[in-house]
């Protein structure tokens, strides 16, 4: 177990390298000049002040070598300062992170709880009408882009019932949870048609084994098969799948965050993006990368957890 | 009389003939019944047919009782009642009886809830059953996952488990056909010794298998099915000595043995129906070396034979007399000649 992890643990840094590098140079190839931007704007713009600019912001360098000087510091987590706030890249995450991994965890909850509950249904009533309204209606909100639904959600319990507020991060446990309702349904929704599905796959293949059979023929309540012997056998897929949509989560709040004025990290890159803002862009890039990762290496190590076969192979 | 099925036909939809045609058998406390026959005869359906485990859209007619119980009649808490104490089925694959990523103690435990035992009790329970089927180291078994067994330790726990809740009726379908022959051997002591232990409420054992001598060795009596049919049924002894249905005799003639010097191993030609043929006649016209036009259009129905038991052949007299030259390996050889 140990060695499994740790493994998982090296290959989990040779991503994050190989990842580094790639962001570095995506935004370093992006269009426009941050040194423009730097220097207050094309007006009045002398080149001898921007090439004062680039010296102080090592732009002037090569890219091996500002990549070097960033990932250098970055592993001593300096993440560097801001070049439109100012401030230290590490605080701007700190106070925007907490609100994007409330977002995530709350559509978490609800894809997890909805989502799952809807595939089960949807397979042990298969080929009824509840089977077809779970497809059907989770196929219909996957359909529906996030910045639709959230302007549907926003126009219907916003404004016309007023149960939540349109706007905002809120304050408090009780206040957070009741301003990122809306936000985390929309987010949620277009999860809900993938996770069921699998959910209800995943219970169909379990179901048509032959232990299930077995544990029909020997007189079990029907509901400890389902959740025993079926569903506890079909977790293998749906966990991989609920990490992998949470993981994809964490980078893909921007809309949802833009669209309810919730200033998460998925907001701060945009304005980072939009301003040239090289360092937040970066760390947020990386956050989110890492993000992924993490979440995809707990759901391998929490594999033979579910399956003890697995544990078996790996040793 | 213990499990009592009468006249029972099961239909699929889009098959041109039964599952089961007019079966009829009857297993009685303490006995041990033998059901031979070859893949898709029919005798799994027979065995499921007890625990009214068909498929959903199948049609059955006729009747089931066990222990006086109208099996096909019954649905809900009756019918999980029925499965869980009062019929047994051990499978022909422990390892796919058992669910692969739960404890071989659950295997047991969630049987014993079923029949009322709290956890704790449950617990201690399913140790001592592990030990009553000569699992060593029971207290080790009940934590292990499946994986960690071997196919005979698992049958034994699959044993285990049909006796959890006391049944009246014991179900083993090829229980032992998976298994290799030392460990086929434990077992078939294992089931035989049940029969012993039990007093006044010893369990009936309806063993299907497709080894006829295995079955004759076995059972008291032994039901031979072909074709979703029981074409003969009768003693062990009886049947194995003097087969009279020509079934039966080619599935004798199929295995070799070793007290024979002379006799060839003579498979039975052609194949075994599926459910896509349909019959006019005798389901086995078509493979058997006596028939003749009229059993093509001969409904078999069972004939009582003089040494008690039943065959459904138009053709007994023949084939009887073929049977009382048989002690005589010479001259059957000659007999089947001139009958072909």
């Amino acid at each position: 177990m140990l060695a499994r992890i740790s493994r998982r643990l090296a290959g989990l840094l040779a991503t994050l390298f190989a990842a580094s590098f790639v962001i570095f140079a995506a935004v370093y190839a992006a269009p426009g000049d941050p040194a423009v931007f730097l220097a207050g704007g094309r007006d009045k713009l002398t080149p001898e002040k921007l090439e004062l600019v680039r010296q102080q912001y090592h732009l002037d360098e090569p890219l091996a070598e500002q990549y070097g000087r960033w990932l250098w510091d970055g592993v001593h987590l300096d993440l560097g300062r801001s070049f439109k706030y100012s401030d230290q890249v590490a605080d701007l995450l700190a106070a925007r992170l907490p609100t994007t991994l409330a977002l995530v965890a709350y559509a978490t909850v609800l894809f997890v709880v909805i989502g799952v509950g809807a595939g089960v249904l949807a397979a042990v009533r298969r080929g009824s009408w509840v089977d077809s309204t779970v497809v059907g209606g989770t196929t219909l909100a996957a359909s529906v882009p996030s910045f639709v639904s959230a302007i549907a959600l926003v126009a219907l319990f916003g404004v016309q019932l007023g149960w939540f507020p349109v706007t905002g991060g809120g304050e408090g446990v009780g206040g957070t949870l009741h301003h990122l309702t809306l936000p985390a349904v929309s987010l949620a929704l277009g999860a809900l048609a993938l996770i069921s599905r699998v959910t209800r796959q995943a219970m169909v293949d379990a179901g048509a084994a032959d232990h299930v059979e077995v544990a029909r023929a020997s007189g079990l309540p029907e509901r400890e098969i389902v959740r025993r012997h079926v569903l506890r056998n079909a977790l293998g897929p749906i966990v991989t799948m609920c990490g992998l949509v949470m993981a994809g989560m964490l980078a893909g709040t921007v809309v949802v965050e833009t669209a309810f004025g919730i200033s998460g990290i998925g907001s701060l890159l945009v304005g980072a993006i939009n301003t040239h803002d090289f360092p937040v862009a970066q760390a947020v890039l990386l956050l989110m990368v890492t993000g992924y990762i993490v979440v995809t290496t707990l759901v391998d190590l929490l594999h033979p957890l579910l399956d003890p076969r697995v544990k078996e192979r790996a040793a | 009389m213990l499990l009592d099925i009468e006249h029972l036909t099961v239909r699929l939809p889009g098959t041109a003939r039964p599952v089961l045609t007019d079966v009829t058998l009857r297993v009685a406390s303490g006995e041990v019944v033998g059901l031979v026959g070859e893949s898709g005869s029919g005798k799994s359906t027979t065995a499921n047919a007890a625990l009214r485990l068909l498929p959903g859209d199948a049609t059955a007619t006729g009747r089931i009782t066990v222990d006086g119980t109208d099996v096909l009649s019954l649905t809900g808490d009756a019918l999980r009642a029925h499965r869980s104490r009062t019929v047994a089925m051990v499978h022909q694959d422990p390892r796919s009886a058992l669910n692969p990523v739960r404890r071989v103690g659950d295997f047991l435990t969630e049987r014993l809830r079923g029949a009322g035992l709290d956890q704790r009790a449950a617990r201690a329970r399913a140790v001592e059953l592990l030990a009553a089927v000569g699992l060593s180291d029971p207290e080790r078994r009940v934590r292990q996952r499946p994986h960690e067994l071997s196919g005979g330790m698992l049958q034994r726990v699959v044993i285990a488990g049909a006796l959890a809740a006391e049944p009246r009726l014991l179900l083993a379908d090829e229980a032992t056909s998976a298994l290799d022959v030392t460990t086929q051997a434990e077992i078939l002591a294992l089931l035989r010794s049940l029969r012993t232990s039990g007093g006044d409420r010893t369990p009936g054992m309806l063993f299907i298998t497709h080894d006829l001598q295995l079955a004759a060795a076995y059972c008291d009596r032994v039901y031979v099915m072909y074709a979703g049919r029981v074409v003969e049924e009768g003693s062990a002894d009886d049947l194995f000595a003097r087969p009279r249905h020509p079934y039966t005799r080619g599935l004798l003639d199929c295995s070799p043995t070793l007290d024979t010097e002379t006799r060839e191993i003579r498979p039975i030609p052609g194949r075994p129906p599926s459910l896509a043929d349909a019959f006019t006649g005798c389901e086995f016209a078509a493979r058997c070396p006596w028939a003749e036009a009229a059993c093509e259009t001969w409904r078999p129905e069972p004939v009582a034979l003089d040494g008690g038991g039943t065959a459904a052949c138009r053709r007994l007299p023949v084939t009887g007399a073929a049977t009382a030259t048989a002690t005589d390996t010479d001259t059957v050889t000659v007999t089947e000649g001139s009958v072909r």
